[in-house]
């Protein structure tokens, strides 16, 4: 996912664009405003082109930094059917981030480029992925919920106005209901289990939850860039909107499961069909966004080294490729 | 990152016998087989597809996006190529 409205962090635009004619800015806005699907080669406000350069590369990062957390409980998942299970969901990760990946470069900022951004820090990925995974139950926790606010998040963005992050996304969205079933039913399965299970799962959930809800990124008071996405059509629905949608689809899967939500205020208020829930400690958040989070260094550090160790692999690949092309030219 | 990046390939799939080929997003490999074997993984891990074409991005020529109005004009005038632009009279059938 994951885009947390981290596309509303980045700083005011003070970069000076070419000049952009009226004319051409309102024919723009005309086809957004008509629902048509704005291509690649399509002439675009630069701005637009920005806001998507650092929205889809920080989605692509989460799902490539996302993989570590449940990396770290690829060999010590409890039977081989979950072992390969979350195989196959941590390789689905890799491959959201490929799609999106390839969505960005559309817009001409090179993977390189990305991935160099990403490793000095300058390029942002969700919060989520800061927070370490200390138990089994952190695996069904994280399917259920980050994969659950993931799901919230992607949805509306397989109808955004630029059409290769949209397919990128309809191709996501297809593979993440996997992803969250999963989750719910490792929690189901400890939940049913010894007393002990039950409170692993407990403890998980209230580790996650106020995490969990803080991927919708602030409150739309505080979001910069919110309404300018919005009459784009790179957003269609605001952070607290979205995150009260999951408040609502969540709290009564806990209710199923037998678990507490960590939340004291949570009520349901039969006025509005709503819950109503507690306040995000917002400290914490923007604590974990300036890399002050639990594993922000553990995660750049083991991205940094895959990379690093990699470089011979692709080397390798390079001098074979040209040894062919030599033969058979 | 001191290697050069990887050419850009674009991925199409046939997902079944039956239909054509559909562009599905695109990859950097080093080779036209790593390209190939890339895609597999990538782009049809839940069996999308049964034929699979890559291609070098740099390879595709494309039409403009910014002269298309003048680019599809020809075609823009010549409504008698609609069965749509004939009239039918009452009691003609099977035409
Ligand atoms: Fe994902
Ligand atoms: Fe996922």
């Amino acid at each position: 996912m994951y885009t947390q409205g981290l596309d509303q962090q980045g700083k005011p635009e003070g970069k000076r664009d070419a000049p952009e004619s009226a004319a051409d800015l309102e024919a723009f806005q005309k086809r957004i405003d008509a629902e048509e699907k704005i291509e690649a080669k399509d002439w675009m406000p630069a701005a637009y082109r920005r806001t998507l350069v650092r929205q889809i590369s920080q989605h692509a990062h989460s799902e490539i930094i996302g993989m570590q957390p449940e990396g770290n409980w690829l060999t010590r998942a409890p039977t081989l059917k979950r072992k390969a299970i979350l195989l196959a969901k941590v390789q689905d990760e890799a491959g959201h981030g490929l799609y999106l990946y390839g969505a960005a470069e559309t817009l001409g900022v090179s993977r390189d480029q990305m991935v160099a951004d990403l490793l000095s820090g300058k390029a942002k990925y969700s919060t989520i992925f800061n927070y370490p995974t200390l138990t089994w139950a952190d695996i069904g926790t994280i399917g259920w919920l980050v994969d659950g606010a993931a799901i919230m998040n992607q949805i509306p963005l397989c109808r955004c106005s630029y059409g290769p992050y949209a397919r990128a996304m309809v191709r996501i969205c297809k593979e993440e209901s996997f992803h969250q079933r999963q989750g719910f039913d490792i929690m189901l399965v400890l939940c049913r289990g010894s007393g002990e299970q039950k409170a692993m799962a407990q403890d998980a959930l209230d580790r996650w939850w106020w995490p969990s809800l803080m991927m919708f990124g602030p409150h739309d008071s505080e979001s910069k860039h919110s309404a300018k996405s919005m009459a784009w059509k790179i957003k269609r629905f605001s952070n607290d909107e979205l995150r009260q949608k999951f408040v609502d689809a969540t709290v009564p899967q806990a209710e199923f499961l037998g678990l507490k939500m960590p939340d004291d205020d949570l009520r349901y208020d039969k006025k509005s069909g709503h819950y109503r829930f507690g306040e995000i400690d917002w400290q914490e958040f923007h604590d974990v966004i300036a890399g002050n989070g639990p594993c922000n260094r553990q995660r750049l550090e083991q991205r940094t080294r895959a990379q690093d160790d990699g470089a011979w692999v692709r080397e390798a690949a390079c001098a074979h490729a040209a040894k062919h092309a030599a033969k058979a030219a | 990152m001191q290697n050069k990046e990887w050419a850009l390939y674009e991925v199409f799939i046939r997902t079944r016998a039956g239909l054509s080929h559909r562009h599905a997003g695109s990859l950097h490999a080093a080779d036209d087989q790593m390209a190939l074997d890339y895609a597999r993984d990538t782009y049809t891990r839940r069996s999308e597809g049964v034929s699979l074409w890559v291609v070098r991005s740099d390879q595709i020529v494309a039409s403009d996006p910014a002269e298309s109005a003048a680019f599809f004009e020809p075609a823009e005038d010549k409504i008698y190529r609609h069965p749509t632009f004939y009239e039918i009279p009452d009691g003609v059938e099977n035409l």
